[in-house]
């Protein structure tokens, strides 16, 4: 396989990586359904030599998730005129993520995940960052305030609300 | 109670089934506007009520009208209401709120029509007002130079008292709850009633989004606030605050930026 060949395959991985660590947020923590659809053979595929294969919009990543490769591919010589190439290790903001093409005849014919951010099982990876919440007693206040926001009410509902209290001061 | 009692053009007006109030500060915009105002939202309610046979989504629920055909306005809002079903993973569903899976789109258009109708005192000159449609806020500008906007989050047991106050400009909060009209909100990847909180305000950017998101969170519940606060679509630009049914309020780093402290 010509070395620019190679190239493009690490920089086919690395859209893919960064495919990968984009499509997971679609999820909803605690769903049960979690697999990665790009963790799937990609077939038909072409590496043309030449050809720098640049990652696509819907993968390109944002200023601050944006991640990072931390290694260069190395090819894994395999038998039947087949080679698999590891993916460099890609710092997602999931955690670390590496793939494997599987390449036969200039075509990608497998893609495999050897690295999955920590605790999740293969072929899945969602999980959100735990966020920080904040949390405390309820008080009942009496502050200045211009406005109310609450669960919606009825016209009747109305009637009983501090907004109205508060429109009839301003219009009264 | 009353933060201010500086003048201002006040209007209030029942449309869509709730009140809607209006406070506009210096610069003032002519009474007409206001006037546009309103009759915009009742035409907005006209064309997308669920209880008018005639109405263009009526008429879509049944199959008389044909998706393609229908006004722009209608299309922007089916689709966006399929973006935030997507974006929510079924927790905000124009299609699955009733039981007989019927088109409702409601719980999007009043946030989108006060939003739009918004437009129109900005392009009067406007700087300076608040919409309040039945609690849900567009909040533009400040109330007095140099102070934004102090909104209460009523307190779900007494609806004379706030659990808390935001100090917000150019700011939409939307509260959803289940103190108003009863346990309505079903989980709609579920299909069961909502549990674990009592309400969730939200602010965001417009109303249009951050009432569906408040309505999607709710329905999550617990889960809804750290889910509002990683979601890519959601974390960067929307706050959460939540009362629980334990009477406690927890909320998302973001809403700091909002809370009032000193009360």
């Amino acid at each position: 396989m010509p070395k620019r060949g190679l190239a493009a395959l690490a920089i086919t991985t690395v859209a893919l990586i960064l495919l990968l660590s984009f499509k997971t947020p679609d999820e909803i923590p605690g769903s049960t359904t979690g697999t990665v659809a790009v963790v799937e053979p990609v077939t038909g595929t072409t590496i043309v030599p030449g050809v720098t294969a640049a990652p696509t919009a819907t993968a390109a990543p944002t200023a601050s998730g944006a991640p990072k490769a931390t290694a260069t591919p190395a090819p894994t010589a395999a038998s039947g005129g087949t080679t698999k190439v590891d993916g460099p290790v890609v710092e997602t903001r999931y955690g670390p993520v590496q793939v494997e093409l599987v390449v036969s005849g200039g075509k990608i014919k497998d893609v495999v995940a050897l690295q999955l951010p920590s605790g999740r099982r293969s072929g899945q990876i969602s999980n959100y960052s735990a966020p920080i919440l904040h949390d405390e007693a309820v008080q009942a206040q009496s502050a200045n305030i211009d406005l109310v926001s609450g669960a919606t009410y009825t016209s009747d509902g109305y009637a009983q609300s501090l907004q109205a209290a508060i429109d009839q001061a301003g219009i009264g | 109670m009353i933060a201010s009692t500086e003048a201002s053009m006040r209007r209030v007006e029942s449309i869509m089934g709730t009140t809607v109030s209006i406070d506009v500060r210096p610069p003032y915009v002519g009474p007409e506007v206001l006037d546009a105002v309103v009759a915009q939202l009742r035409d907005i309610d006209a064309r997308f009520s669920t209880y008018r046979a005639d109405s263009e989504v009526s008429r879509l629920g049944c199959g008389e009208l044909r998706a393609e055909d229908a006004s722009l306005d209608v299309r922007h809002v089916l689709a966006a209401c399929d973006h935030l079903a997507t974006v929510t993973g079924g927790a905000f569903d124009a299609r699955g709120h009733r039981p007989n899976g019927q088109l409702d789109p409601s719980g999007y258009v009043k946030g989108w029509a006060v939003e739009e109708a918004a437009w129109l005192i900005d392009g009067a000159g406007g700087r300076n007002y608040w919409i309040n449609a039945g609690g849900d806020i567009v909040a533009r500008g400040h109330a007095e130079p140099g102070r934004p906007w102090r909104v209460g989050i009523r307190h779900p047991d007494r609806a004379d008292k706030m659990a808390s106050v935001l100090a917000v400009t150019d700011r939409a909060v939307a509260t959803s709850g289940d103190y108003e009209r009863g346990a309505h909100i079903a989980d709609a990847r579920v299909g069961r009633a909502a549990s674990g909180l009592r309400s969730v305000t939200v602010v965001g950017p417009g109303l249009a989004f951050t009432d569906a998101y408040a309505t999607a969170v709710f329905a999550m519940g617990r889960d809804g606030l750290g889910w509002l606060a990683s979601n890519p679509e959601t974390a960067a630009d929307y706050a959460a605050y939540s009362i629980t049914d334990d009477g406690r309020a927890i909320w998302t780093e973001g809403m700091e930026h909002y809370l009032v402290r000193e009360g």
